[in-house]
């Protein structure tokens, strides 16, 4: 059997917490805590102070710690944030591996004879956290990566726990037993009346592996100091992103977007040459007035320099025109490949493309002409209203999920029949709706007419008569939200032309919603 | 396995199946059918339209959906350029593909560009003319659309077009005094043009009818006339 592999654990704690400070610019000595489905997932020092926990409720947690801001947790920035303090580490110290975000694993026996000890090598680590900004970072050295990291958690005092070579069963011996095993095993062997690891691993190998299989074994060789897993060095992934910088900044988006041309080339270039396609960027702009702007834009097939280049034009565009200057010059400019996929999944068949791909072509130029938003593709949603049952997605963007309370199949009561209007304003056009003695109709509290509808009228135009109409149709939407509440009376009525139109009275008059024409 | 068709209603699908073998048929070297829904068999010449075409139209968006509906069934891409009121809802129900629809609310003055950009790559594409358009233009972008084999239906002003549909009346059914619904459509659609669009036609159809299809009001209604329920409101009107 081997002897496992004198580790060093490097370990920030409350990591998710810093990270989603950080993204949000957030302070971390406040009470903060970060939830998942309901339950607390991380929190700060602050908050752990009034008597929140990991694996609390909500609302529990809300009443331990009064004011605690609550954030949802989300993975992603976890990781995102993460990995430029991964790449510095790398500089100080290379073959690195990420146990989980918040906490990387190295061999010892590299950094400790190069920088001349164990302890002068934890020190150079920590340096390197200090540089980055990250507070509170602490090394533990033991033999193996899970009595290293205990060695890291257990280190109070001082920022550097160190495990004597070979004394690291002894070290973990005191520690809960739940630390190896998941929950169900962990009540058992409390049950059993095994509740450190010291006595778990005391127990023989042989009959842990018959009672709880592979997985317990696992634990059991944990628990005994013996590990057999030692550390994965990750291969550092290639760096594909760019960044450019103006001096002087730039304040018009044609300078820019030509200035940025070359780079771009070079960035799809780069991924080129490693055979790889990018289908996913981030663009990230910042100004001279400290402003930053982040945003991913998807591609339905993969970038090439001139659509990397539209992305970066659109972004800064917003809704203005090409040629239009910018409120405050752009200092920075940061592409990041976000999806990168090989080529062999891109290879366009050996007969050309399909018809397809000629339409997105020619989509793409107009978007070019036009902006990112400028060419809209569509879906249905959910909703009473017919202006939220369509859902307008630019072309090349993924439709947003909709499940849950916006799903188009639930039965949305109060919404209009089988037969859609073939137009539906995207402005409502203000229309009068009067009885025979010239008044507006209008429509008490109990849902009923004052006089029944006669003349019609849109905006200026004269009156016609009514043919035919029906109402009123109460929609009640979120009454229980005075903010968002909607409470609206719906008509069809056909004009004298034979048009058919949709109308709605709300608080503020009459309108027109759409029209059966 | 398949329920045997009542002799009048088999004839008339025999009727409906050599038509479009007509359409798809009777076509000259430089314009081909494009697959168009049956109900135009009698308006449109030929029974269909043709690429490379310009077939404007007037006020009606169910009209313009009803002859989008046809190429978009049969896997072609459609594109709405100019007209942000186009209820999308509607277009689903009447059997546009939503994946192969592309809409362009926007366009600006740019507008001709566009059409043209989308016509290259798009095989029918509806635009509401924005402003005048001039002649010279208007046979640039013909040009284009011949070369190419595309479809423009056009609302609005537009010189020169192939063919000219417009909705004369229109008579909703189902809505009452105070009660119903709408539930279909009577119009009566004018068709005109040049050349082999020449002459003068009217016919009577049903946009939509009650299943949300559409239908020529002929025979078909005829039939259904009779079966339809008695409506209240020319017996009981409300006492006022």
């Amino acid at each position: 059997m081997s002897v496992p592999t004198r580790t060093i654990v490097l370990w920030c704690p409350d990591w998710p917490i810093f990270a989603a400070c950080r993204e949000l610019g957030l302070d971390p000595a406040l009470p903060i805590a970060l939830t998942e489905s309901g339950v607390v997932y991380a929190c700060s020092a602050a908050a752990r102070h009034d008597g929140v926990a990991r694996g609390l409720k909500l609302r529990e947690a809300q009443y331990r710690s009064p004011a605690l801001t609550v954030l949802d947790y989300d993975a992603a920035v976890d990781v995102r944030l993460f990995e430029p303090v991964v790449r510095e580490v790398e500089t100080t110290v290379p073959g690195v591996q990420i146990v989980r975000p918040g906490t990387l694993a190295m061999r010892a026996r590299g950094p400790a004879r190069y920088y001349g000890g164990e302890d002068a090598a934890a020190q150079a680590l920590l340096d390197t956290m200090t540089r980055l900004g990250v507070p509170g970072a602490r090394v533990g050295i033991a033999d193996g990566p899970f009595a290293a990291e205990q060695a890291a958690r257990a280190a109070r005092a001082t920022p550097v726990g160190i495990v004597a070579v070979g004394a690291s069963a002894a070290f973990i011996a005191p520690l809960p037993v739940g630390l190896v095993t998941d929950a169900r095993t962990t009540t058992l062997l409390n049950r059993l009346g095994v509740r450190t690891l010291g006595e778990f691993a005391a127990l023989p190998e042989a009959d842990v592996r018959r009672r709880f299989g592979a997985a317990g074994a696992f634990a059991h060789d944990r628990a005994a100091g013996r590990e057999q897993t030692g550390v994965m060095a990750r291969t550092p992934p290639p760096e594909f992103e760019v960044l450019q910088e103006f001096e002087p900044p730039l304040d018009r988006i044609d300078q820019l977007a030509f200035a940025f041309r070359v780079r771009a080339e070079e960035f799809i270039d780069r991924m080129r040459a490693k055979r790889l396609v990018c289908t996913g960027i981030r663009v990230e702009l910042d100004d001279e007035r400290g402003g930053h702007s982040s945003r991913s834009w998807l591609h339905p097939q993969w970038f090439t320099p001139a659509d990397v280049v539209d992305r970066v034009r659109w972004q800064l565009q917003g809704t203005g025109t090409a040629d239009a200057g910018l409120a405050s010059p752009i200092v920075r400019l940061r592409v990041v490949p976000e999806r990168i996929d090989s080529t062999g999944n891109h290879e366009a068949g050996l007969w050309g493309g399909g018809p397809d791909e000629r339409v997105h072509h020619g989509l793409t130029r107009v978007q070019s002409m036009l902006g990112h938003d400028g060419v809209v593709t569509a879906s249905i949603g959910g909703g009473r209203m017919l202006a939220d049952r369509q859902v307008l997605v630019p072309w090349g963007d993924q439709a947003p999920e909709r499940t849950g309370d916006r799903a188009a199949g639930a039965p949305w009561p109060g919404s209009l029949p089988a037969l859609a209007p073939a137009s539906v304003f995207r402005e409502r056009l203000p229309i009068r709706l009067m009885g025979d003695d010239g008044a507006s109709v209008t429509i008490d509290d109990r849902g009923s007419i004052s006089t029944p509808p006669a003349r019609f009228a849109v905006g200026g135009d004269g009156e016609s008569p009514v043919r035919a109409w029906a109402g009123p149709w109460p929609v009640v939407e979120r009454w229980w939200d005075a903010e968002h509440a909607k409470r609206v009376h719906r008509f069809q009525i056909v004009d004298h032309d034979g048009c058919a139109w949709l109308l709605v009275r709300d608080g503020e008059g009459w309108w027109a919603e759409a029209r059966y024409d | 396995m398949t329920a045997p068709l009542a002799p009048a209603e088999s004839s008339s699908r025999v009727d409906e199946l050599q038509a479009r073998i007509r359409g798809m048929q009777a076509t000259r070297l430089d314009s081909k059918a494009v697959p168009t829904h049956p109900v135009f068999e009698q308006v449109l010449p030929g029974g269909t339209l043709r690429e490379g075409t310009v077939v404007s139209i007037e006020g009606s968006t169910t009209l313009l959906m009803a002859l989008l509906a046809g190429p978009s069934a049969s896997g072609r891409w459609v594109a709405v350029v100019g007209m942000p009121d186009f209820g999308v809802e509607a277009a689903d129900r009447f059997g546009i593909d939503l994946d192969r629809l592309v809409l362009v609310p926007d366009p600006g003055r740019q507008w001709l560009t566009v059409v043209a950009a989308l016509a290259d790559v798009i095989p029918v594409v509806a635009a509401r003319a924005m402003g005048r358009v001039a002649p010279a233009e208007a046979s640039r972008l013909s040009a284009r659309l011949r070369q190419r084999g595309s479809v423009l239906l056009v609302t609005g002003e537009w010189p020169g077009s192939d063919a000219r549909l417009g909705v004369e009346s229109s008579q909703w059914h189902g809505l009452g005094a105070g009660h119903g619904q709408l539930s279909d459509r009577e119009v009566v659609v004018s068709a005109g043009g040049r050349g082999e669009f020449g002459r003068r036609a009217r016919s009577r159809l049903r946009l939509p009818d009650r299943s949300l299809g559409f239908r020529t009001a002929g025979t078909a209604t005829d039939a259904r006339a009779t079966r339809e329920p008695l409506r209240l409101d020319d017996y009981e009107r409300p006492a006022s």
